[in-house]
């Protein structure tokens, strides 16, 4: 293209695309850093400059703080369960089965479903065809709805995120596999590797790039969860499985404190890019070529 | 001959070991959907009594729970604002978001460099760090909520990113710039000439978009809880989510209802099962 036309070629293609992305992603996130240092209440038209109160009642909302302890637990729990089941069922998918397309496909069907819809499937699952199991076998264990126990509802959040997330990490696992080089597996094999040798040794390495992605797609999704929350437990019983996420959302929605609520947004996200990129570093320095 | 033997009965058994979890892990998979199925043609007192029973061991059977849940949640007003704003999302942001990029590979300078740097970074951003200023701009100052555009208009941005990262790789690796020259001395329009030729070759990397930002929107609920309240213009997972607030108890009413909400999406995963299965994998990947 000549430079003459630049400009006008920068407005055809360029500028419509541009616009949106500043104006719906660029422009808020800046404005929600000056929106940190106001006292606004989301009405009135005066916005005070407060410097630096909202993070000083950010550190005092011992609310907030355990939501984000809670949101670090469950991260972990649903990041490791998720990739050792996917990677697991992978593995087992990739070994020559039948019916592999079939699997693969009804795994993932949870991923395609919206996370309020999920919420309410498993909010009936727990409260009546858990508990009718626990009458008529007499388990303690689903004796009274999961969703009432403090420890349950929250075990219950894990299992809801862990079943909607696998599916997803299965299909990027099956791919990594099947891009596995037949050549190197039987010089492994050759060699004398089997089991977990060739697990920790061959396989392990050469699928880092699918674990660095896995890794990165469950975190991110898990320290952002909103939908599940909300619908499956919505906080109770008394706000004890209440994430960061939803945290933020009634800070600033229900309890009109936007400056402290965006406060913790830009906390949450900051600590959540630190842990992502870390990950991205250390689990891509393991990678190697074939 | 029989060491090999022994080998192969291993192997046999290794493999209807790993069959068998696989189909217990599917089952359990499947699960929560049986349920809903089943109980969903089921009548209240016979769903608390026992969910699991099955359906030809119940009387009164019917699609009773379907009408209701279908009137109840103004199923087809939400399903057709769903279908609005999806399709239009996705089409404003598969076109302009494959301009842009092609903007960006055509163009090595500093602005096109800084903006694509931009967006990338950006791609991090999760969406509760700029929810809060969002509805504060869009609500307060501007005051343009509530409208179907509003929401088309901040989907389109809020997957810009994305969208061109992808575009700008495939536009990158697979488009030949001397198709582009030879259209221009035939005297083509830039515009044309990106119509005409460059986009039609962009096929495989706007189905895969099309597919995940299509079922990003559909299923979006944040975004567009805080957009829109009038009742005339919510979503599926919107008025789901107000139905289930009223007819919590209902339970069969309930499970006819997420299964209303279930179906468009299998359908039409069952159409396009490879497309879509293919189009998330090169979307992770990437």
């Amino acid at each position: 293209m000549k430079s003459k036309s630049n400009g006008k070629d920068f407005c055809i293609f360029a500028l419509p695309g541009l616009f949106c992305f500043l104006a719906v992603l660029i422009v808020p996130f800046l404005y929600g850093v000056y929106l940190t240092l106001t006292d606004w209440n989301g009405v009135s038209q005066e916005k005070n400059f407060t410097g630096l109160k909202n993070f000083a009642a950010v550190m005092r909302d011992g609310q907030f703080w355990s939501s984000l302890l809670l949101t670090f637990k469950y991260v972990i729990f649903v990041v490791v369960i998720v990739n050792v089941l996917a990677f697991g069922i992978a593995w087992l998918l990739t070994r020559g089965m039948k019916g592999q397309n079939f699997f693969r496909a009804g795994f993932f069907t949870p991923n395609l479903i919206g996370g309020i819809v999920l919420g309410y499937i498993w909010q009936f699952v727990f409260s009546r065809v858990f508990v009718s199991i626990g009458e008529a076998t007499g388990w303690s264990m689903f004796e009274a709805s999961w969703l009432s126990d403090p420890g349950k509802a929250f075990a219950a959040l894990v299992l809801v995120s862990v079943w909607q997330l696998s599916g997803y990490m299965i299909l990027i696992y099956v791919a990594g596999f099947m891009g596995l080089s037949e050549d190197v597996m039987e010089a492994a094999s050759i060699d004398g590797a089997a089991g977990l040798v060739k697990l920790k040794n061959i396989i392990m390495p050469l699928m880092m790039s699918s674990i660095t992605i896995c890794l990165f797609l469950t975190l991110s999704r898990a320290f952002m969860v909103y939908d599940v929350n909300l619908s499956l437990t919505g906080g109770a019983p008394y706000g004890t499985t209440e994430m960061a996420a939803m945290h933020v959302y009634e800070k600033a929605f229900t309890s009109r404190q936007f400056g402290v609520g965006q406060a913790e947004a830009l906390i949450l996200f900051v600590i959540t890019a630190c842990i992502s990129g870390l990950q991205v570093y250390l689990t891509k320095r393991k990678e190697v070529e074939a | 001959m029989a060491q090999t033997q022994v080998g192969g009965n291993r192997k046999k058994a290794g493999n209807l070991l790993s069959f068998l979890i696989l189909i217990a892990v599917f089952i359990a998979f499947m699960f929560p959907f049986v349920m809903v199925v089943i109980n969903s043609l089921k009548q209240k007192r016979d769903i608390i009594k026992s969910p699991f029973s099955w359906l030809f061991t119940i009387k009164g059977l019917s699609f009773d729970n379907f009408v209701k849940a279908f009137t109840q949640m103004d199923f087809l007003n939400a399903f057709m604002n769903s279908l609005i704003v999806t399709v239009s999302s996705t089409v404003l942001v598969t076109v302009l978001a494959s301009m842009l990029a092609y903007y960006i590979v055509r163009h090595k300078n500093k602005l096109s460099q800084v903006m694509f740097a931009l967006m990338v970074a950006s791609m991090i951003i999760p969406f509760q760090a700029i929810m809060i200023p969002l509805v504060s701009i869009y609500g307060g100052t501007l005051n343009i909520l509530n409208h179907r555009l509003t929401l088309i208009f901040m989907h389109t941005g809020f997957s810009m990113a994305m969208s061109v990262f992808m575009f700008h790789g495939f536009i990158n690796g697979n488009i030949p710039i001397a198709l582009e020259e030879a259209a221009y001395i035939d005297g083509c329009t830039h515009v044309q000439t990106y119509f005409g030729i460059v986009f039609p070759l962009l096929k495989p990397i706007i189905s895969t978009m099309v597919i995940l930002n299509a079922l990003a929107f559909w299923n979006d609920f944040l975004l567009p809880s805080l957009v829109l309240t009038d009742k005339k213009l919510l979503t599926l997972p919107l008025s789901t989510y107000s139905f289930y607030g009223t007819y919590s108890a209902d339970y069969g009413t309930i499970m006819a209802g997420l299964l209303l909400c279930v179906i468009p999406i299998l359908v039409l995963y069952v159409v396009l099962q490879k497309q879509i299965i293919n189009g998330v994998v090169a979307g992770a990947v990437k």
